[in-house]
This record gives structure tokens, sequence and C-alpha cells, in this order.
């Protein structure tokens, strides 16, 4: 017998959810399962507006299941913890980013590498150990293994810190695993948008040389005036380009759409690292021999683990580090993807959940 | 001689004037690629077989700049001398060299430059054939000039020395690889990577410093910088070890920077020619468990039971590289065609390495999400520094490791080449220059 998302579990949750790839968000009645011994029991205050949300609740990726409850850069208050958490309390300040599950036994998970864990389960569209689909942070509370939760420092405010459970770490994992922590050497960021805008300043707070490389010329002030990049390189105007060739030692690709590696590759100096971050629906076209010539490569990254992602938090509350967020009720979700779909923010939309979100 | 720039983006072709030359600025050369036929630039040893249409290919997929003389005397010069070959240098010197891109080998009388002060002089002994020598007596590149003498697998025997060389005595085995000259004073050549530096000077078809062209080592004697030969251990016999000085490095040199030279290492070699071959011995070496993968079947045995590789995957077989998926630490590929790298990233564990070390002309299809998911890597490689090519042959002495080579007599030069276009040799060419090569 099928139970309902309704009365699949005990507790009540009432959210947003996609329910086909027009991905057009409209309110669902839904449940969340009795806290565990290991659970969290959180009333979700913000939850950020990844650009994979959108993505997903369009099924840009194929993988898609409905209804979609998408959502993980949620941040909220602890109402009840399981009798084996120790870790928190009720009354925490806790976040909860891209996953709540993973095996738990494997060499990756023991490593802190449960975003590498083949078992690992996103928060969203995806499914639990129990068996059931899980919902994501477009809602009014979750509950999270306490493994998958993290402490949102005090000096962090709610709003601004709810993408860097995203954002935030998608960009501080690769600058720490491929050594871009170097300070000094040239970072070349890619794209200025939700995970561009926190790389400038998390790099900058690493005390690394940044260019911003956009197709949007119109961005320059604000990449250089007010989020401290060096330099700013227009990816559409060739000799500027041109100039910037062998100049960087990395470079972070942000972009999730279809685009050239080559002039990104030519802009790296010899044994430079193009680390690409994006999930574009097709392939990208790799030229070979600049990688052969100039001993280059290109890596990927995805997330980071528990322990990281919880570094990362404590790195960016002692660097005062922040999204640049634009608040805004559930009720204006739809109108928030149809503006991010366009790049029409600076820099992340965050849902005020706690305090728009009604039945 | 003109200045262009050619940019094609998937939103518009634009294709802007062509730029006078004093508004010209110095173009990195490890980024660009040149093919005027006149350019004296970075070239890949290791760039494969093409079509001439390949030019197309390469120009329409990236940012390439046709580059022109900096010094227009000097290419004057160079004009000049190249019609009188034999008087350019004082040293007489002959060999074989391709006229045109026939790529027909025939004998070359021409001149080595005096010994100077820094420079070594040896009797080459051997030269062995590395496939791209094949590309450039065919101008399949678009950079060679003619007349080509190639050779960049060279080693001898020491006649001179200058008076301020080191490292080299008169009767000394030496070698020399695929470089000649490089700038000595940028990042690249104080690491000791001087195949990275921009202004790095192939063996042949190259400009040396003084403008004149550089030719290789299918000739009699060579001269070169003390900096760019290298020591043949005693161990090592000349004409086995000559392929190292190519083949050997490019292996070599990945293997030891992406870290998979760790022992109990799991490390796929794509490819059983020349590269393949030196590097299944090279893995096995360094402690790794190595497998083979290749589109021949056939190459089964010989891979296992002569070179020592472990296991074996044709990889044409769906059904093998399947089972195969996530079990490899890293992979060297020394495939040139176009071929999909997708089924090679499914190979490799979480945190694999895939390194190209030959380079196909056309771009090839890269899966973004298992480049994520798995947190995998793509790089590439060519050959190697002086220092670590030094390096890279005593450990070959120590591990008793040469090339698998069929040594030639001069005059079977062209037939090897042909048999070469085949694949049709296990798995080195090498000429047996001290005995066979004749003046013209």
């Amino acid at each position: 017998m099928a139970k309902s998302p309704e009365t699949e579990h005990p507790q009540k949750a009432f959210g947003w959810a996609a329910r086909d790839s027009s991905g057009v968000l409209s309110p669902f009645n839904f449940s969340r399962r009795e806290n565990g011994d290991e659970d969290v029991t959180i009333k979700i205050h913000f939850c950020g507006i990844c650009h994979s949300d959108l993505h997903a609740i369009k099924n840009e990726w194929g993988f898609a299941h409905y209804p979609m409850v998408p959502g993980h850069e949620i941040v909220g208050i602890v109402m009840k913890s399981g009798k084996n958490v120790e870790k928190f309390r009720e009354g925490d300040r806790v976040g909860v980013g891209v996953m709540v599950g993973s095996c738990m036994s494997c060499d990756y998970c023991n490593q802190d590498l449960e975003n590498y864990c083949p078992k690992m389960i996103f928060t969203y569209n995806s499914v639990y150990h129990d068996g059931t689909a899980n919902y994501g942070g477009y809602s009014d509370m979750i509950v999270v293994d306490q493994h998958f939760v993290v402490r949102i420092p005090d000096a962090m405010p709610f709003d601004a810190g709810a993408p860097l459970l995203c954002a935030g770490v998608t960009v501080y994992s690769p600058m720490k695993y491929y050594g871009m922590t170097e300070p000094g050497k040239h970072l070349g960021i890619v794209g200025l948008g939700g995970l561009g805008h926190v790389a400038v300043k998390i790099a900058k707070a690493f005390g690394l040389k940044v260019t911003v490389i956009s197709h949007s010329p119109g961005k320059e002030t604000e990449a250089v005036d007010r989020l401290g990049a060096d330099g700013f390189l227009v990816s559409s105007d060739p000799l500027k380009i041109k100039a910037a060739f062998g100049s960087m030692d990395y470079i972070i690709d942000t972009v999730s759409s279809v685009h050239a590696l080559t002039p990104l590759l030519a802009l790296l100096k010899p044994n430079g690292k193009l680390i690409t971050l994006g999930l574009p629906d097709k392939p990208l076209e790799l030229p070979i021999f600049p990688l052969v010539l100039g001993r280059k490569l290109v890596g990927g990254s995805d997330i980071g683990g528990m322990k990281e992602t919880q570094e990362m938090l404590d790195f960016c509350a002692k660097h005062n580090i922040t999204a640049d967020v634009e608040v805004i009720p559930m009720d204006q979700v739809n109108v928030a993807m149809a503006r991010l779909a366009k790049s029409d923010v600076r820099y992340r939309f965050v849902i005020d959940v706690a305090n728009s979100l009604s039945k | 001689t003109q200045h262009t720039l050619i940019r094609q983006s998937s939103r518009s072709n634009v294709r802007l004037r062509p730029i006078p030359n004093h508004q010209l600025t110095h173009y990195v050369r490890s980024s660009t690629l040149y093919i005027n036929p006149h350019s004296h630039s970075l070239q890949c040893p290791n760039r494969p077989h093409s079509e001439r249409d390949s030019r197309k290919e390469i120009s329409d997929s990236i940012y390439i700049s046709v580059e022109f003389s900096s010094n227009p005397v000097r290419e004057k010069q160079r004009k000049m001398v190249a019609n009188q070959p034999e008087k350019e240098h004082p040293v007489p010197a002959f060999g074989l060299a391709a006229r045109d891109p026939s790529g027909v080998l025939s004998p070359f009388n021409f001149s080595r430059r005096a010994t100077g002060e820094k420079d070594v002089k040896f009797k080459v002994m051997y030269c062995g054939i590395c496939h791209s020598d094949l590309h450039m007596v065919k101008n399949e590149w678009g950079t060679s000039t003619y007349p080509l003498v190639p050779g960049h697998e060279i080693v001898g025997e020491v006649t001179e020395v200058g008076s301020q060389v080191e490292k080299f005595k008169v009767g000394d085995r030496v070698g020399v690889g695929c470089m000649v000259g490089s700038c000595r004073s940028c990042d690249n050549c104080s690491n000791g990577v001087e195949n990275y530096c921009p202004k790095m000077i192939l063996t042949y078809a190259g400009t040396y410093h003084d403008g004149t062209i550089t030719y290789g080592g299918y000739s009699n004697v060579m001269v070169c910088d003390e900096h760019f030969v290298v020591r043949v251990p005693d161990a090592l016999p000349l004409d086995a070890a000559a392929p190292l000085l190519c083949a050997g490095i490019t292996l070599y040199s990945p293997l030891r920077y992406y870290g998979l030279d760790k022992p109990g290492i799991h490390v796929g070699v794509v490819g059983l020619g020349g590269l393949g071959h030196v590097g299944v011995k090279f893995a096995k070496a360094m402690g790794a468990k190595v497998t083979v993968i290749s589109t021949s079947p056939a190459k089964k045995q010989e891979a296992i039971e002569r070179h020592g590789a472990d296991s074996f995957l044709v990889s044409r077989d769906q059904e093998q590289m399947q089972a195969a998926m996530g079990t490899l630490d890293g992979i060297i590929d020394t495939v040139s065609a176009v071929h999909p790298i997708m089924p090679l990233i499914g190979l490799l564990k979480t945190h694999g390495k895939l390194v190209l070390v030959g380079a196909p002309e056309k771009p090839l299809e890269l899966p973004v999400f298992p480049l994520l998911m798995g947190r995998k890597i793509v790089g590439g490689s060519c050959i190697g520094g002086m220092k670590e090519t030094q390096e890279m042959l005593d450990f070959a002495a120590k591990h008793n490791i040469t090339a698998d080579i069929e040594v030639i007599s001069a005059d079977y030069v062209n037939t090897a080449m042909e048999r070469l276009e085949k694949g049709d040799v296990k798995y080195r060419f090498v000429i047996d220059v001290a005995k066979t090569l004749q003046q013209g």
C-alpha cells in the first residue's frame, strides 16, 4: 500500500514542491520521520536557492522525482535532539547542506569524505535509508542525522550564512584539495554568481590574487570595488584574454552551461589547474594539446565532507565572510527562479522560510 | 609578415584585422599553437598523426596566432643560409634529411657549429626513430622547415668538450633528447622543467640562439650545450637506451609528477607501442600493478609475458571495461588518435587521474559529471626536464629497463618509416648511425 507524502511519516510538514518538469513550485503538505536517537529536528528559518535547485526542478539532469521539495542551503534552530545526540541541544543554530546520509562505513566516510561515498544521500530528490523520499529545505522543518548537521557560528548571520552550506563548501573544498591556498598565487574565477562571488571572498581571505572572468562587463565594478577582486576579464574580449595568457596558477570554473575550455586553459601557467564545479547537461570539449604542452590539468570537485563543511563555516566566520543575499518570501519563489535563470540576482536568493511560509 | 589573431567562439565567427607588427605583444608559447611554417616555436614531440585538414580543425577550436620572427634580420639571414647548410658552420657534418613533405629521407651534407665553451661534441652511435619524426618529416603539424634532419633519441661518445664543461669528458657515453636549449632564466628553467619553458628549443626543426636551424640525430655528429646532455649509465647498452631519451622520459615524468609511482598503486597504460611498452616497464619497476588497455587483443600475450603487465583490457570489449570500472588509481594514455576518454574516466577510482601524453588534435569529449562525482582529474604531460631525464636513465639502469628495439641500417630508414606508419615494429626502430650512415 503506497502511503501518500502526508501520511508516510508521523510529523506533519509543509513546504513548496515542484510537481513536474515545468519547475513551477506550489504549496505541498507532506510529513517528516519521527526524531530518532541520532536525529535532530530543525525548525527551518532560511533556505538558500542554489542554481542546482533550478536544474533539478526542471529535470535538466534527467533524474528528477516529483513531487520535489528542493533546498539544500538550510539554516534553522534545533527543536528536538535524539537521545544519542551530544553535539546539539534545543535552541542551537544549525545548518544542513547537500547531504543527509551516507554509508558511514566505507573508506571515504571514514576519511571525512562522505561526499564521495558511493551511497551518499542527497538532501532532496533522493531516497533515505528507510526507502522514503527525501524532501529539502523549502519547508518548515527537517529531521536530519546529527552527523550531517553543522553548527552555524554565533558570529555568522543566519540569512547570509545559509548559502555557504552549498556554495561556500563547493568552492572551499577544491581550494584546499588542489592546493590553491598559497598567498600570492593567482587564481582566476570564472562566473560571478552564487559560487563565484563566495569564491572571490574566500580566495582573498587565503591571500590569493584574484581575477574574475565573466561574460558580463557590467559586473566589473562589483567584482573589483565591492568584492575585492584584483582584476576582471570579459570573456568575450579576445585581446585582454590573450594578454592574460599564461598568468594564472589556477582557475575555478563555476559556469554550469556548456562553454569553451580552450581560452581558460590558455590563461593558466604551465602546471596550472582548471577546476570545474558547474554541472552542464552535456559534455564539454577538451582540447588536449594545451594539457600536454603545459602539463595542465582539469579536475572536478563535489561539495565537501561534513568535517570540511564545519571547518569552512568557522573559517568564514573568522574572516567575516558571508554570501551577498536577496531575502525573499516563500510565495515569490517562482519569480526568483525565473530571475535566477537569467542570472538576475546579487548573488543568492534566500527564502525567509520562518516568516513567510504559511499553510 | 603579417600577424593575425583568429578566434572562433560558439556565438560568432570573428576574424580580426591583421595586426601591424609594431603593435604585437609577445605570445606565451605554451598556450598557443603556431601554424606558420616559418615559425620557430614550441612543438610537442608527442603529437599524433593527423590529416592536413586538421590544421583547420585546430584553428576552428582554439585561439591561434601566426607568429613572425621577432627578429626580421634573423629571418632573412636564416632564409639565406638555409640554402647553404654546408657553409653555415665550420664543422662538416652529414646525415639524412627530408627535403619536402613527402617525408622521404636522403643523404644530406650540412655543418655543425664549433664546440663552444659550454658545448659537448659527440660522435653519434645510435638514434631512435620516434613517431614524432614521422609526423615532422611529413609536416603533419605544419611546423616543419626543410631540409629537416629528424632524430631526438640520440646516443654517442664524446669527442670534444668546451673549456667550461664540467660534467663530461672525451670518451663519455652520452645522450641528447628532445631539447637542446631554453631560456635558462624563467621559473620553469630554474625549477628543472626546461621542457615547459616558453623559449624551449627543439633538437630539430627549431631555431637555435644563433638564429640557425637545429638538425637532429639522424647524423654523424652532434654539438650540444652540456646542460642538455645526459650521461648514459654504463649498465645500459647504448642502442636500447636511445629510445628512453624521448619515450622513456615521456612516461617516467608523469608517473612521478602525478604520484603514480607508489608501490601497490594500480596503473593503466593505454596503447602498447613505443611509449606504452616502456611505460609498462617503468610502472612495474616503481611497484605498481599494471593493466594494459589496448584495441588489439593480439597484443595481450606480449603485454603480459614479455613486458610484465598484470592484466590486459580490450578497450572495445564493453563487458571487460564495465567489469574493470573504478579499479585504477591512474591511467597514462599514450594514444594520439582521437578516442573517447569517458570509458577511461570510468575505469578510474575516486580521486583517480587520467594523464594524456599523446595529444589528439581534435578536442575530446569531457563528461563533467564523472569528473566531479569522483573528484577525478584529466591532465597532460610533455617529456621532462633535464634533471629528471638523467634521473630516469639512472633509474632505468638500476632496474634494467631498456626499450625493445629493432636496429636498422641508415639506408633502411624510409622503409622503417613506412612500417612505423602501420605500427609494424616491436617496439622502436633504432638507426645504427656509426656503422651505417654514410656521407652524401
